[in-house]
């Protein structure tokens, strides 16, 4: 069995290139891993082992016969299950979405497989993207790889933690609040939410569509631009999708090694205030430290709408998934209520029995606030809100070319801690929902470990589509940290995800 | 100018309709499948319009184009930025929960359409037009999945774009619902952006019906009228409803704010029962589309590329040609029968404009299916075919009756007049009057020739049958001729 | 003093189609009206003004040339379909709904 633990992405494309090792035995190592690892962490709510192996064959042919195999040829990668896959079930983590299969697939998952990437199966969420610690999932939460009592964050808990503990070797998530940065910090690895609008959303099932960032987690900074690399870029099939030419995260993150003479970074105050766990926060400050012997010139900012950015964010992504989840009703797939005498007891008894309690907690939020009358009151303040945070970014970006802050508030929870009440659990998304509002990229990455061994994560905020900004400075902190060669300790537990062969 | 028609005594009726325009594009407003479909259920279908999960519209082009074209065609303000927005209601038909339509800010406001109500002119202002997505169909059946029955549902239509055209209640007759419906069928179909087929359903048009005393300025309880799928059901359910409403307020009672449906079969309107919370769209901007922008220039060719429209053919017609408005409404219904007249018009320039509209309507649309058939190259007599049997008929060559037979023949035959009558059977067998007076024209305008044969020049019988041969640009039988001139001659 | 009482999330369970029984609804009410106690926030901030920002793209909406593409196949349609009848998708009959042509109350 090749040992595939260590390498990068690129190096293990290249090396399936250059048929220095086969494309199937890297699939078979990861599926491998997968058996005898998951049981123990719920990443995978299906594993496509027969898919896996036939993509696997086809780049191997390729290969040999002298064509192209893809720049991302042979990678084993992984999919939240939110991404629609064509002929793979995709379910959300809902009951409510159980046995679709979608007849067609998502551009983003449809260009990691041209590509030449080989989908290893589909990862645990928060039920429809609606949490912070994959704990809302109707399959079962998913444990974090150095703390199997605590939580991986969420929504995109599977998709941190399967990176994390190398069950596959790069994955794709979706941010809305935090959900891809959240989790990447609380499972040390990387992750990114691009600018809004730079991965098309077509096929990634809606949550909140003015907020939703489909993206990369990866081990490393390298392994996250290059998949960004292939997943980016404009779709006609998206109205939303930006139109300028994506690319240059790889070179930007290699650029970043030889320092960031000439960059300034901005510290925004509102984003080291009291209730930031203190490991947290040394974590972070030393960071700082590094970023400036990296060369970078630090500067204190201040983005003054911070403390709205919750309560914005809490209205105007309720409202769109009140919107969004207002078509599973049992008509057309999914689950149906049984024995419902009337259309409306149809509609009410599929839904009362299919969504999970947050997912409806968030639904009658969005239906109130939309409601006649109480509109302005509600959603359109929060528009407006949304505004003056996306100002506050624009101001200090005049200033400085990238933010530097904490990603979570604190390291991964214990699982079970903060289920009991709602707003706690939200307040974790307290540092990440502002540039999700202002569309602006933002990645994380590992800068430390708490004494526990729990990860902390650096949250790197960069100008709308300067992702490669944002790249640079990861690629500079990476260089200069070993944070990111660091393993989660793995326990053998036999695993049984839906669709093993 | 409208005028009050009162349908109840002592009652103003006010009416303003609802007009859903389906577009004739060729894909869907916001997906690529076609929204022309066959009797097939769910046979043009993509992801987009059956709302599945992760999909998202985009908008198409041509139904852009389309509305701008109506909404110039009404004279509307076109506005620069528009926003499409999401209207909620849980329906098994609308795949979403959702209708993606416009609300606040419209694609077209203002504007005003013009009619006629027995040769009166009319217009009515428009609120709004606005372009939104169609909903599926519900089919249901007696048998199966609940107590009640089941319904079978059908997304082909799915996503088809519409038009809805919003009036103002100027409405003050059910004759002026219905003539307004008229006029805007005839308009859609002459911009080529709806074929305004009511019983299929691409033109729709709720009525929204109130009464009020006479000289009472302030608006009655409006109920919105529904199932309204012909010129005559929108009369007889408009005017049904105005009695009504008459009725229970002189009966002291209150008028419901309701929908109501037609039954065409009992003539009567029917309250459908509904929910309370119906109306609680809970409108927000659509987050999937940017806000439309459109620039001047563009416009400005949409506005340039416009047909002539009806009213202003109908103006030409009856003002310039003199032709009786009944005559001008007939020819004014599509635009393939006003360019048929036209074409006709211009090839014989001399004939008279209503000779020409007279074997339009009478002889040439009752031998079509449907005006369309008139554009098409295969219409046995083309445009100028007619117009050139026309002028004939006109110098008097040709009787109308004999022309009748001609035409008759053209049309079978697919042959011109001239061929027609050279083969001389239409000639030999009828309207020998016609013949006989061509000849007495003849005969009278060479009175010298004619003293001459009459005292014995018989040679001279050639010369006449030649005038007359030449006078009826040779179609007439020359052994007719020669026994008419003898008669004529003696 | 609550924002909202459990007759009104009442309203908002039937406006969203969703079954709920009494336990929930006590609890739901208890927990959306902490939750619009805490957006109530934003009331403080003055937003004279300032436009809404329902896009987080600077863009105008993109046009698509009117070509039609390939339908999915029947079976593709309905391949999910939890309740069918040939080819069509089966829902029980509305009670109140009406004979013909009413449907949508959209689009009429």
């Amino acid at each position: 069995m090749i040992d595939v633990a260590g390498a990068e992405i690129a190096e293990l494309a290249g090396r399936v290139r250059r048929r220095e090792i086969r494309a199937r035995d890297v699939t078979e190592a990861f599926l491998d891993r997968v058996a005898r690892f998951d049981g123990a962490l719920g990443c995978y709510l299906r594993v496509d082992a027969g898919g896996a192996r036939r993509r696997a064959d086809a780049v191997d042919a390729a290969a040999a016969a002298g064509r192209d195999p893809g720049v991302l040829a042979g990678v084993p990668i992984a999919l939240k299950d939110i991404f629609v896959t064509a002929g793979v079930e995709t379910t959300c983590a809902s009951r409510i979405l159980r046995g679709f299969v979608p007849p067609y697939e998502s551009t983003a998952s449809a260009r990691l497989a041209a590509a030449g990437a080989v989908m290893l199966g589909k990862l645990n969420m928060d039920e429809f993207a609606m949490g912070s610690s994959n704990e809302n999932s109707a399959r079962g939460p998913v444990r974090n790889p150095w703390a199997l009592d605590c939580v991986p964050g969420g929504s995109s808990g599977g998709s941190a933690a399967a990176v994390a503990a190398g069950l596959c070797a790069g994955a794709a998530g979706t941010d809305t609040g935090g959900s891809i940065r959240q989790p990447a910090a609380l499972c040390g690895v990387v992750g990114i939410k691009p600018t809004y609008g730079r991965v098309s959303r077509y096929g990634v099932v809606a949550f909140a569509s003015s907020l939703d960032h489909p993206g990369p987690l990866g081990r490393t900074v390298d392994d996250t631009a290059a998949l960004l690399e292939v997943m980016a870029g404009h779709d006609p099939r998206d109205a939303t999708s930006i139109p300028a030419p994506a690319g240059g995260y790889r070179a930007a993150a290699a650029a970043g090694a030889h320092g960031l003479g000439g960059v300034t970074i901005g510290v925004p105050d509102e984003y080291f205030q009291p209730g930031l766990d203190a490991e947290v926060e040394a974590a972070v400050r030393a960071a700082l430290d590094e970023l400036a012997r990296a060369g970078a010139t630090l500067v204190p900012v201040s983005l003054p709408h911070t403390q709205y950015a919750v309560a914005t964010y809490y209205l105007i992504c309720t409202a769109e998934a009140s919107s969004n989840l207002a078509r599973y009703d049992g008509v057309r797939h999914g689950h149906r209520a049984d024995g419902a005498r009337t259309l409306d007891e149809l509609y009410a008894r599929t839904r009362g029995e299919g969504f999970g309690a947050e997912v409806k907690r968030r639904i009658m939020l969005g239906t109130y606030v939309l409601r006649a009358g109480y509109y302005e009151a509600y959603y359109g303040k929060a528009l407006r809100v949304r505004r003056k945070v996306a100002e506050d970014f624009a101001a200090v970006f005049a200033r400085c070319d990238a933010l530097v802050t904490p990603t979570s508030p604190v390291p991964a929870f214990r699982l079970g801690e903060r289920t009991a009440d709602p707003l706690q659990m939200y307040m974790a998304d307290v540092l990440t929902v502002a540039p999700a509002l202002a569309g602006v990229p933002a990645l994380s990455q590992g800068c430390g470990f708490t004494r526990a061994g729990l990860p902390v994560g650096l949250q790197i905020i960069g100008r709308p589509l300067d992702e490669q900004t944002v790249f640079r400075v990861a690629g500079a902190y990476q260089a200069r940290t070993d944070w990111h060669t660091r393993r989660p300790p793995l326990t053998a537990v036999p695993a049984t995800p839906q669709g093993q062969p | 100018m409208t005028a009050p028609a009162p349908d109840g005594a002592g009652y103003d009726t006010v009416v303003g309709l609802e007009v859903h325009v389906q577009l004739t594009t060729h894909s869907k407003i916001f997906s690529g499948s076609s929204p022309a479909f066959g009797s097939q259920p769910n046979a043009s279908i993509d992801p987009v319009c059956l709302g599945l999960p992760g999909t998202l519209p985009v908008l198409n082009r041509a139904a852009v184009e389309a509305a701008v074209r109506l909404g110039l065609a009404a004279g509307c303000r076109i506005n620069r930025r528009s926003r499409f927005a999401r209207k909620h209601y849980f329906y098994p038909d609308l795949p979403k929960g959702f209708q993606i339509s416009q609300y606040e800010e419209p694609l077209c406001e203002g504007g005003v359409i013009p009619f006629r109500v027995r040769g009166d002119a009319r217009s009515v202002r428009l609120v709004r037009i606005h372009l939104e997505e169609d909903a599926g169909k519900s089919l249901h059946v007696s048998a199966g999945a609940g107590p009640a029955g089941a319904s079978h549902v059908d997304y082909n239509r799915a996503g088809v774009p519409l038009c809805e055209i919003v009036s103002e209640p100027d409405l003050r007759s059910a004759d002026e619902a219905a003539e307004l419906m008229r006029a805007i069928r005839t308009l859609v179909r002459a911009l080529s952006v709806c074929d305004g087929n009511m019983e299929e359903g691409s033109l729709r048009c709720d009525a929204n019906v109130s009464v009020r005393s006479r000289g009472v300025a302030t608006l009655g309880t409006k109920t919105e009228l529904k199932n309204l799928n012909s010129f005559k059901n929108v009369r007889d359910a408009v005017a049904y409803e105005a009695r009504r409403q008459a009725a229970r307020l002189d009966r002291g009672l209150r008028v419901a704010q309701e929908t109501r449906l037609w039954d065409p079969a009992r003539g009567v309107t029917a309250a459908m029962r509904s929910k309370e919370d119906a109306h609680d769209y809970r409108y927000f901007p659509e987050p999937d589309l940017p806000p439309l922008a459109l620039d001047d220039t563009w416009i400005q060719a949409v506005r340039a590329a416009l047909p002539e429209l009806p009213e202003a053919r109908f103006a030409r017609y009856t003002t310039v040609l003199s032709l009786p408005a009944e005559d001008a409404d007939v020819l004014t219904a599509d635009s393939e029968t006003a360019a048929y007249f036209d074409a006709a018009l211009s090839s014989a320039p001399a004939a008279s404009p209503k000779r020409i509209a007279n074997w339009v309507i009478n002889e040439v649309l009752p031998r079509v299916d449907h005006a369309g058939r008139l554009a098409s190259d295969d219409v046995p007599v083309p445009a100028a075919a007619l117009g050139e049997l026309v002028a004939l008929i006109d110098s008097g060559a040709l009787s109308g009756k004999l022309g009748k037979d001609v035409f008759g023949r053209m049309w079978s035959d697919q042959r011109s007049a001239r061929e027609v009558i050279a083969s001389g059977v239409a000639v030999e067998l009828s309207d020998v009057g016609a013949v006989e007076q061509v000849c007495r024209r003849v005969v009278a305008s060479h009175p010298d020739e004619a003293a001459r044969f009459r005292a014995g020049e018989q040679k001279l019988r050639g010369f006449f049958v030649g005038a007359v041969m030449k006078e009826t640009g040779g179609k007439a039988n020359p052994k007719v001729v020669s026994e008419i001139l003898s008669r004529v001659l003696a | 003093m609550s924002r909202i009482t459990p007759q009104e999330v009442r309203e908002i369970a039937a406006l969203a189609r969703i079954a709920f029984d009494d336990q929930e609804i006590a609890r739901l009410t208890g927990e959306l009206d902490a939750v619009l106690a805490y957006v109530a926030t934003l009331r403080e901030i003055d937003t004279t003004g300032v436009e809404p920002m329902t896009h987080a793209v600077p863009f105008d909406c993109p046009l698509r040339p009117d070509v039609p593409e390939a339908p999915l196949p029947a079976e593709d349609v309905l391949r999910n379909a939890p309740r069918r009848a040939a080819h069509f998708f089966e829902v029980p009959r509305m009670m109140s709904a009406p004979d013909d042509g009413g449907g949508s109350p959209g689009t009429s």
